[in-house]
């Protein structure tokens, strides 16, 4: 049967015949108000239990309330290079803390803290703030990492420091200092719009979390999870015994593609130096190193710092904290040959026996355009153009190209695109086309300009790291693969991530014409003038191609280049080696630092000597 | 015009019995944000104060209108209130890891606590619309059971357990009040109890923690466990007369956590011991009671599943938030209605009693 639908009630309303409708109810009222009588006895019955029968009991309790709370932190992750070598970990750090509560007498306790260890009354009394003394029982911490003097002098005076209690809490510990700090990164206090996001449900305030690097990128893992106990304390916040008890977890360890000597022997050759050189295993996109110069220590974020030391690093004019070898845009200059020369074979514009004249200059309409030597090159033919890195020859075949059809080959190779690094936000560098000019500037392009991006000038821009993936697809068969930084992440015998080869595009090009570029950068190393000789390392057929690119000096930074220094051209060195089987690709840019061949190419070689030494002794 | 007999009618024990109540919930709130007065407590007590101002305003416009005009209005209503729960969930504020509250001009607004309200009016419809002598069967309650079904997905997902269990017990206790076969709620509670194994897996790590810390407090020492040691001390030591306004321990030291929603019993009964929490209860019950009276006594069906509904939101909340800081039952986060913090409580329910009164002094309309 289905239930009567209530129409018609509307006419009943007025008549007052619906009134006793309620009564249908009353059997449902009764059993709800006995329902409603009976729990109340129940609730009436639990509070006089609570406080009456068990009132003193609890009334004790709460008078010697002395149960709390204490957090045990827990390990954060420890952070190896390729071999296992440890690069970051945790040391004890012997902190002061002071308990409100327990606290006596305030101005002597600061008093005699500042008569003891010398910490500054103002300072000292600024770190209890309102906020803070909400929780009279939540220790404040007044000072982070104390010395074994400052442990031993707190020590031994504490029984005349009441409220003052040391904790010792693990404290991360960056080996070698400013050691690839790029990609470590640092930590640094958590942020009150972080900790709202909801992405923290682990963390309070004043944890130390990831910022940057592999310590930002992995917090989660690294960071671990938080422990804590109940104890039981004496009047003067001394702890008796320990109720309860979760331990912390430690966080997972990262281990990272680099190779720590091999990051050493790049640093070092970047020492004093603005610049980045990277190094990438062209067979599968792994980072055996990133150096970036200048560099920061890691450590400083922790233990504290002074001022000028920050404004140093956060805004100094050297950015340190800026990874020039994702983030560093720069005009690839002569480096760019290599791009013009397959992009001149597969459009048949160009016939690699074919020679062209270099008379030094290369004239067009009003326009001369320079060759970097003087005198010419006379009479070249490609892989002449590459080694010597003429310039006339590729302003040529620029022009025949076309901008867009530049831009095509360009992209192909990764430039103009983000690499997607795995670590850290990287710049994408730029490649023009006519129509994004027509869209940024209002004006069309012109046919001069694209003489200037034949030898990657103009408005050109790629990163140390494009450059290097890009030599790396010349040789390994035209794969450009995800540059990527961590071998794996895990915890004893798990692994939350575990490195893969990412294939993230294809140079579909004639491999005839990258076998004949392949020479010319082979030649570029080891022919008679050619420009990279100073790369050339003993027994190791290395391959490369270098570069200078010009600073554009624009109306403010005028200044500057009278100064001498900033007006020097940017110097690129991209290579690989060894040529027949590919082991190592290399990125060397030196920021304002001349010539690309006399300056970027020995630091290549460097590092290229290093690498293979290594090899030789297992 | 006003009816005279509308005046007449007018039920002032109930208002009484409010006003009473707002103002224990006033100086229980001043005494649970004291210890945090230099750090926003002030506010918090100010701005109760202002929604108390806002809910007398509420309830007496929810007075002036003859209640049968909700039967046209709860179904658009039921449908903004899930509309506004959707927005939640879309660009809802996020507090501590929950997305609950939409916010609108320096006020924060909870939809899910107006869903309250809105089931109860849509269900008095659908049960005043649809008779069914002899008891509702299973099929009979198809639309009921997703009324109630859809507000309870929405806020289950944002996640408030809490409030979608109490959308829940509101619900059935209408359903049942207007009437099911036993037979039908035999298959109904078995299948209750054969899929709660089920829901148990649908559930957060934290929710399923709580749980089993009721059942052994050993399990989570430092969180809702420890809560509850310290909201049973607090209560304990009130013992009968109570430590006095502003001298409960518990609450000044901050042993009590959210104080001044969740815990605002505990606050209360510590100040003002066994007598003070006595007292509360017997104002409540009467509230409660007399609202059952004022159903009883309504001249309609609708008029009163609606004033039983708004009962039902009154009882199951204080029942669950006393349980819940004596330690009776788990920790979920449900606030007690009138005496906790909270605006969006604050106002439907106060809507719920302008209800009330509006039932009560029509029930003698056409004699």
């Amino acid at each position: 049967m289905k239930p009567i639908p209530w129409k018609g009630r509307s006419q009943l309303r007025g008549s007052g015949l619906d009134s006793v409708s309620a009564e249908g109810f009353a059997n449902s009222l009764k059993a709800a108000t006995l329902i409603a009588i009976v729990i109340f006895g129940v609730l009436v019955m639990r509070l006089w239990f609570l406080q009456i029968v068990n009132g003193p009991v609890y009334r004790t309790q709460s008078e010697n309330n002395r149960i709390h709370l204490q957090d045990i932190p827990p390990f954060r992750g420890m952070i190896f290079d390729r071999n296992g070598e440890l690069l970051v970990d945790n040391r004890p750090s012997f902190d002061l803390y002071l308990i409100p509560e327990n606290v006596h007498d305030r101005p002597r306790l600061l008093r005699n803290l500042e008569k003891l260890i010398g910490l500054p009354m103002e300072v000292t009394q600024k770190k209890i703030t309102r906020e803070a003394l909400k929780y009279p029982f939540r220790p404040i911490l007044i000072k982070r990492n104390m010395s074994r003097d400052e442990l031993a002098t707190v020590e031994t005076n504490l029984f005349n420091l009441p409220g003052v209690s040391i904790q010792i809490k693990p404290q991360r510990h960056y080996l070698y200092r400013d050691f690839a700090s790029h990609l470590i990164g640092y930590l640094g206090e958590i942020s009150e719009s972080q900790l709202n996001t909801g992405n923290y449900p682990e963390n309070k305030q004043g944890d130390l979390v990831g910022k940057y690097g592999v310590e930002g990128r992995w917090q989660k893992l690294l960071s671990g999870l938080r422990g804590g106990e109940q104890v039981e304390v004496d009047a003067a916040g001394r702890k008796l015994r320990t109720l309860s008890r979760i331990p912390p977890v430690p966080g997972s360890n990262v281990c990272l593609t680099i190779d720590k000597d091999l990051q050493m022997v790049a640093e070092q050759a970047l020492k004093d130096k603005r610049g980045a050189i990277v190094a990438m295993n062209p067979n599968n996109g792994e980072i055996l190193a990133m150096a970036s110069g200048p560099a920061f220590d890691p450590n400083v974020f922790i233990t504290g710092m002074e001022r000028s030391e920050w404004v140093r690093i956060a805004s100094g004019k050297d950015h340190p904290l800026q990874n020039r070898a994702i983030t560093g845009q720069y005009p690839p200059g002569s480096t760019f040959k290599i791009v013009m020369a397959i992009a001149g074979l597969e459009e048949g514009i160009i016939n690699p026996q074919e020679e062209t004249s270099c008379g030094g200059s290369y004239t067009v309409g009003a326009y001369t355009h320079r060759c970097w030597k003087k005198g010419g090159h006379g009479s070249v033919n490609l892989h002449r153009a590459l080694v010597e890195s003429c310039d006339v020859y590729f302003y040529k075949l620029g022009r025949r190209l076309g901008v867009d059809r530049i831009a095509h080959y360009a992209n192909m190779f990764g430039l103009g695109i983000k690499t997607d690094f795995d670590l850290g936000s990287e710049k994408e560098g730029l490649i023009p086309t006519s129509k994004w000019k027509l869209k940024r500037f209002g004006e069309p392009w012109q046919p001069g300009e694209t003489i200037s991006v034949a030898i990657g000038q103009s408005f050109v821009l790629a990163t140390p790291l494009q450059m290097a993936r890009l030599i790396a697809a010349v040789f390994n068969g035209g794969y450009l693969y995800q540059p990527k930084a961590i071998r794996w992440v895990g915890k004893d015998d798990r692994r939350f991530y575990e490195f893969a080869p990412t294939v993230m595009g294809r140079l579909r090009v004639n491999p005839e014409h990258l076998e004949i570029v392949k020479r010319g950068l082979i030649g570029v190393v080891h022919e008679p003038r050619g420009t990279g000789s100073k790369s050339r390392v003993d027994g190791i057929i290395g391959a490369g191609k270098t570069g200078t690119s010009q600073v554009v000096t624009l109306g403010k930074e005028k200044a500057l280049t009278a100064a001498g220094h900033e007006s020097e051209d940017h110097a690129w060195f991209v290579s690989l080696a060894p040529a027949d089987n590919p082991a190592i690709a290399l990125g060397v840019l030196v920021e304002h630092g001349g010539g690309g061949g006399a300056n970027a190419a020995p630091l290549a070689r460097e590092v290229l000597a290093a690498y293979f030494a290594k090899k030789k002794v297992p | 015009m006003f009816d005279r007999r509308l005046v007449q009618n007018f039920d002032w024990i109930l208002v009484l019995i409010l006003l009473l109540l707002t103002l224990i919930s006033v100086i229980n709130l001043y005494s649970a944000t004291f210890p945090m007065r230099n750090a926003g407590g002030m506010q918090i007590f100010m701005k109760q104060t202002y929604w108390f101002l806002i809910g007398f305003v509420v309830m007496l416009l929810a007075t002036t209108f003859d209640y049968h005009l909700l039967q046209r209005l709860a179904l658009p209503g039921y449908l903004i209130v899930i509309g506004l729960l959707v927005l939640v969930s879309l660009v809802g504020g996020k507090i501590s890891g929950s997305q609950r509250w939409l916010s609108i001009g320096g006020f924060t607004i909870q939809p899910s606590e107006f869903m309250k309200m809105a089931v109860v009016i849509l269900l008095a419809k659908f049960f005043d619309e649809h008779l069914q002598p002899g008891g509702y069967r299973l099929r009979d309650l198809w639309q009921p059971f997703l009324y109630m079904a859809i507000p309870c997905a929405l806020i289950v997902k944002q996640p408030d357990l809490g409030t979608s269990l109490m959308i829940l017990i509101i619900a059935f206790s209408i359903i049942l009040f207007a009437g099911m076969r036993w037979k039908s709620f035999m298959i109904l509670v078995v299948a209750g109890m054969g899929s709660a194994p089920l829901l148990w897996f649908k559930l957060k790590d934290y929710q399923q923690r709580r749980i089993l810390t009721f059942i052994d407090p050993d399990l989570d020492p430092l969180g809702a466990g420890y809560h509850i040691q310290q909201s049973k001390i607090a209560i304990g030591s009130g013992m009968f007369w109570g430590k006095g306004f502003l001298h409960g321990t518990q609450t000044s030291l901050h042993f009590l956590p959210e104080q001044h929603t969740d815990f605002a019993f505990s606050v209360l009964a510590e100040e003002w011991g066994f007598l003070g929490s006595l007292i509360l209860l017997v104002i409540y019950f009467t509230l409660i009671l007399w609202g059952l009276s004022i159903a009883a006594n309504s001249r309609d069906r609708f008029g009163a599943l609606i004033a039983f509904g708004v009962v039902t939101i009154l009882f199951w909340q204080l029942v669950i938030n006393v349980c819940m800081t004596t330690g009776l039952l788990p920790v979920v986060g449900i606030p007690l209605v009138l005496i906790s913090y909270g605006g969006s409580s604050v106002l439907s329910v106060m809507a719920g009693l302008g209800l009330l009164l509006n039932i009560s002094m029509r029930r003698f309309m056409f004699q």
